[in-house]
C-alpha cells in the first residue's frame, strides 16, 4: 500500500500549516512500516490536531479535548494487537496533563504525537502550556506571566520509555516516528511547528528558528536505561493470570433453629479496633445460618483506626423491608466513643430493652434491662469484647444460640481463629 | 434454600460479571468503592480488565475506548464523580457507546458526605449531558436488585447503545443482606447486534425499522470510526441541518419510544386503598414497610416501586395511579422525582415527603403523611 491516507477526504489544514506536513510524514511512517488501515487506529481530541483520524483510512477515535490518551488506553488494553496512534495538540496537553504523566508511568504502547505550535489555534490563538513568555498571543499578557512547559522533560520524569524533539521540517522525521511506532512502550514526540493562521501573524518563526531554539533545550540524559521497563498491557496481563481466581459467593445452609421469631434489631456501639464489624457480620452469618434474613449497617469514620465504630444489624424470620433502626431489641455498648453516637437512641430504650455494657462505659439515663459486664476481669482484650458480647446473649439464646455463632464462626474464620474465638465465648459462659 | 450475606456493591460487582463485563475502570470514591474492589477481584483472573484511572474522566475515557473495541465495560463512582464524567457521558450518548455508569449516591451538594446516603442525583443524571437526550436510569431497592438490574443495564446499553445507569444508594450498595442467589430471577444476556458483513458499513446507519446502529469493533476487520463531533451515518463530521435532525431525533426516539420495553417496577397492592404510595431505591423499602403496617387500617395505601427512572415510565405511572385520588411521592431528596409526577398526574392530589438529612426516611413518616392526607 502506498497510502493510509483517505483520497476521498483530502486534508483541509491552512496553506502552510505544519500539521499537514506531520501528517504525510506520518502516513510514510506507517506505509513504509507495512502496516494496512485496519492495522491501525488513530486516536485524536479537539483542535486542529483533532482532524487527523478524518485523513486516514484507519480505525478512528475522535473525542473530547485532552482525554484521547484515556480512550487509546482503553482501545489498546481491549485490542492488544491493533497499533495505536495519539495526535494532541499543545493545547490538549495542557487540559489533558494528568493523562500524560499517567500514561508515562504506565508505559502502555501507545504513540502520542504532540502538534506543539505554541498557541490555540482553532479558538483564536490563546496561550497553551508551551507558549512563549515573550510571544503575542490572543491572551492579553497572560502567557507572559506563565513559564512554557517542556513537555518533553515532564514526559522523562514521568516514567515515559521513547521520549523525543523533533521539528516538522526535519528530513529525519520519518524515521523519528518510525522509531517511536516500533517502541515497545509508550513513545512521545513533541514536534514542534509553525501555525500560520494564528501564531505566525504577530510571532516570528520559521523552520530555521525552530530548529535553534530545539538545540538549546537541555539533553534527555539518560532516560532510556531509567525508565526501561515491560510494555503495561504485557506486564498486565503476566499480573492478571497470576491472580487467584475469585472463590464463589458463600451460599450458607440454614442447619440451626432461630431462637424467636420475627424481627430483632441489634446495635452495637464500639470504637475502632474492637472489631465492631465483624461482630456484626458475626450476627447476620449466624442468622442466615438459622435461615433469617440479615441486614448490617455499618457506621465509622474515616479515619479507620481511631474514632467511633457503629454496627446496626437486623435479624428477621421474614424478608426484612425497611433496612433502618426503629426499635432495637438489644444494644451491645463497649465504648464511649459509639455511645456519643447513639445517645439520643439510648434514650429512648424502653425496659423491654437489653443492654450489654462494658464496665466503665457510661451510658445516658435509660430504661432499659442493663448487663454489665467485666470483660478485663474475665481476660477478654479490648478487641475480643464484641465476640463476647454476642457469646453473652447465644448462653441465653437471645437473638442466636450458640449453635448458631459457632456456624458463623465457622462461616467466617479458619480453623485456628475458630478454636480462639470459642475459647472466648467460654469465658462469658452463664 | 440458602442465603448469601453481600453488600449492594458486591451484587453490582457480581451481576455484571454474570452480564460479561469485561472491563472496568474506576477512581476511588466512597460509598463506591467496593465495586472496583469487586471488580478487581472478580476480572482480571479471568482474562478481564480493571483499571485505576488517574481520576474519573480518565476511568470513563478507558471505559469508551474498549466499548467501542468491543467490550462490556462498567464504571462506578459517586456525585462527585458523576460531575466529572458528564463531559463523556454527553460523548457516550451522542456516539452511542455502549457502557453501565453505577452511581452510588451520596449526600451532596459537591464533597458533601462520603458515608450518608440520598437520592440527590435523580434528575441530574438525567439531565446532566449538555444535549437533552434520553439516558436510562434504573433504582435498585436491595441487594437482589443491585445483581439483576445491573445484568439488566448491561443488556440495555448493548441493545441501545447508550450508557445505562444503575442510581444506586449508599444505604444499598453499603448495607450487607442476604440473599438467596438461587432464587434470583436473572434476564438472558443481550448482545450488541453485529452489523452484516454483505453490506457496506455505516458507523452510525441504521437498518429499516431500527432506531439502533448496527455495531463493529475498532480494531475488527472492517474500519470503524467513532466520533464526538456531530455526525452523519458514515460517522464524518457533518453541518447537514437535515442529517443533523435525523440523528437527533432518532438519539431521543430510540429511547423515548421504547420505554415500555425496559420498564421495571413492583407493587404492593392493598384493596380499597385510596392513596398511592410511589417511591424508588431504598425508601421503597420503607414506603412497603409503611403500607403493610396500616392495611387494615381506615387509611390505607398500595405502593408503586419504580425501579425504571428515566425515560420516565409515564404509561406504567398513568396506568397505576388511576384508580387512586392521591398520590404520596417519597424520596430521599427536596423534591426531584416528585416534578415528574406533577407534570404526569395534574388530576390527583400529590403530597410529597422529603428527606436530605442523611438518614433513611423512616416508616413511620410515611405513615404519618399516608394517614393525614
Amino acid at each position: 500500500m502506498d497510502s493510509l491516507l483517505n483520497r476521498n477526504r483530502p486534508s483541509v489544514f491552512c496553506p502552510g500549516c505544519s500539521h499537514d506536513k506531520v501528517l504525510h510524514v506520518l502516513d510514510q511512517a506507517l506505509t513504509s512500516m507495512e502496516f494496512v488501515g485496519e492495522e491501525v487506529a488513530i486516536v485524536t481530541d479537539i483542535g486542529c490536531s483533532g482532524l487527523f483520524d478524518t485523513f486516514f483510512n484507519t480505525h478512528a477515535f475522535h473525542g473530547l479535548h485532552g482525554r484521547a490518551l484515556t480512550y487509546a488506553t482503553g482501545i489498546k488494553m481491549a485490542r492488544p494487537e491493533l497499533k495505536v496512534i495519539v495526535t494532541m495538540g499543545d493545547g490538549g496537553l495542557g487540559i489533558g496533563g494528568a493523562h500524560v504523566l499517567s500514561t508515562c508511568r504506565r508505559n502502555i504502547d501507545l504513540t502520542l504525537l504532540v502538534l506543539n505550535n505554541f498557541n490555540y489555534g482553532m479558538t483564536g490563538g490563546q496561550c497553551s502550556s508551551t507558549t512563549p513568555q515573550d510571544a503575542q498571543v490572543g491572551s492579553g499578557f497572560l502567557n507572559k506571566l506563565e513559564k512554557p512547559m517542556d513537555i518533553c522533560q515532564v514526559a522523562v520524569a514521568a516514567g515515559a520509555g521513547y521520549v523525543s524533539r523533533a521539528s516538522t521540517y526535519d528530513k529525519g522525521l520519518v524515521e523519528t516516528l518510525k522509531e517511536a511506532v516500533v517502541f515497545d512502550g509508550f513513545s512521545l514526540v513533541d514536534i514542534w511547528g509553525i501555525c500560520p493562521g494564528r501564531y505566525t501573524r504577530r510571532n516570528k518563526i520559521t523552520p530555521k528558528s525552530i530548529e535553534a531554539d530545539l538545540k538549546q533545550l537541555p539533553e534527555l540524559d539518560d532516560f532510556k536505561t531509567l525508565n526501561s521497563r515491560m510494555e503495561y498491557g504485557r506486564a498486565y496481563r503476566q499480573e492478571a493470570a497470576r491472580q487467584k481466581a475469585p472463590s464463589d459467593p458463600v451460599h450458607i445452609e440454614a442447619t440451626c433453629t432461630p431462637p424467636q421469631t420475627g424481627r430483632s434489631e441489634i446495635v452495637v456501639l464500639g470504637s475502632a479496633g474492637q472489631r465492631i464489624i465483624t461482630a456484626g457480620e458475626l450476627l447476620c452469618l449466624a442468622g442466615a445460618a438459622a435461615g433469617c434474613h440479615a441486614t448490617q449497617k455499618n457506621d465509622y469514620p474515616i479515619t479507620v483506626m481511631r474514632g467511633h465504630s457503629v454496627s446496626e444489624i437486623i435479624l428477621s424470620d421474614i424478608e426484612i423491608e425497611y433496612s433502618g433502626i426503629e426499635n432495637p431489641s438489644i444494644v451491645i455498648a463497649l465504648a464511649a466513643e459509639g455511645v456519643n453516637r447513639r445517645k439520643k437512641m439510648l434514650a429512648d430504650l424502653s425496659s423491654e430493652m437489653l443492654v450489654i455494657k462494658a464496665v466503665g462505659v457510661e451510658l445516658p439515663p435509660c430504661q432499659a434491662t442493663i448487663t454489665e459486664i467485666d470483660f478485663k476481669a474475665k481476660k477478654i482484650k479490648p478487641q475480643e469484647c464484641a465476640l463476647a458480647a454476642l457469646a453473652v446473649l447465644a448462653w441465653q439464646n437471645k437473638v442466636l444460640t450458640m449453635d448458631m455463632l459457632k456456624a458463623a464462626l465457622k462461616l467466617r474464620f479458619k480453623t485456628a481463629v475458630y478454636e480462639m474465638a470459642l475459647a472466648v465465648a467460654k469465658k462469658v459462659v452463664v | 434454600m440458602t442465603l448469601t450475606l453481600m453488600e449492594g456493591n458486591e451484587a453490582i460487582g457480581w451481576g455484571a460479571a454474570t452480564a460479561g463485563c469485561k472491563f472496568f475502570a474506576g477512581y476511588p470514591i466512597t460509598p463506591a468503592t467496593t465495586i472496583y474492589n469487586t471488580m478487581l477481584k472478580l476480572l482480571p483472573p479471568k482474562g478481564g480488565i480493571c483499571l485505576q484511572g488517574e481520576d474519573e474522566i480518565a476511568s470513563i475515557g478507558f471505559c469508551l475506548g474498549a466499548a467501542m473495541a468491543g467490550m462490556k465495560t462498567m464504571t462506578a463512582t459517586s456525585g462527585p464523580g458523576i460531575s466529572l464524567y458528564s463531559e463523556q457521558i454527553s460523548f457516550a450518548i451522542g456516539s452511542e457507546i455502549p457502557i453501565v455508569i453505577v452511581d452510588v449516591q451520596r449526600l451532596g451538594p459537591s464533597t458533601g458526605s462520603a458515608t450518608k446516603g440520598a437520592d440527590g442525583d435523580i434528575q441530574f443524571l438525567q439531565w446532566g449531558s449538555s444535549s437533552g437526550l434520553p439516558v436510562i436510569v434504573l433504582a435498585p431497592v436491595d441487594v437482589k436488585d443491585c445483581y439483576v438490574l445491573t445484568m439488566q443495564a448491561f443488556n440495555l446499553a448493548e441493545q441501545y447503545r447508550c450508557p445505562v445507569f444503575v442510581a444506586a444508594n449508599k444505604e444499598i450498595s453499603m448495607t450487607r443482606e442476604t440473599v438467596d442467589l438461587e432464587q434470583l430471577d436473572l434476564p438472558p444476556i443481550v448482545q450488541r447486534r453485529t452489523a452484516d458483513p454483505t453490506v457496506p458499513f455505516l458507523p452510525f446507519g441504521v437498518r429499516d425499522n431500527q432506531r439502533v446502529p448496527d455495531f463493529l469493533a475498532i480494531g475488527g476487520d472492517r474500519l470503524v470510526r467513532e466520533t464526538s463531533s456531530t455526525h452523519g451515518t458514515d460517522g464524518y463530521i457533518t453541518t447537514d441541518p437535515e442529517q443533523i435532525a435525523m440523528m437527533q431525533e432518532r438519539l431521543d426516539a430510540k429511547l423515548n419510544k421504547a420505554v415500555s420495553e425496559f420498564t421495571y417496577f413492583d407493587e404492593f397492592n392493598v384493596s380499597n386503598a385510596d392513596t398511592l404510595v410511589i417511591a424508588y431505591g431504598v425508601t421503597a423499602r420503607a414506603a412497603k414497610a409503611a403500607a403493610r403496617k396500616l392495611q387494615q387500617s381506615e387509611k390505607s395505601a398500595s405502593v408503586l416501586i419504580l425501579k425504571t427512572l428515566w425515560p420516565v415510565p409515564e404509561a406504567l405511572i398513568r396506568e397505576k395511579a388511576a384508580p387512586y385520588k392521591r398520590v404520596v411521592m417519597a424520596e430521599m431528596n427536596l423534591g426531584q422525582y416528585v416534578r415528574e409526577l406533577q407534570r404526569l398526574l395534574p388530576d390527583k392530589k400529590i403530597d410529597f415527603l422529603g428527606q436530605m438529612n442523611g438518614e433513611l426516611i423512616k416508616p413511620r413518616q410515611i405513615m404519618e403523611v399516608i394517614q393525614n392526607g
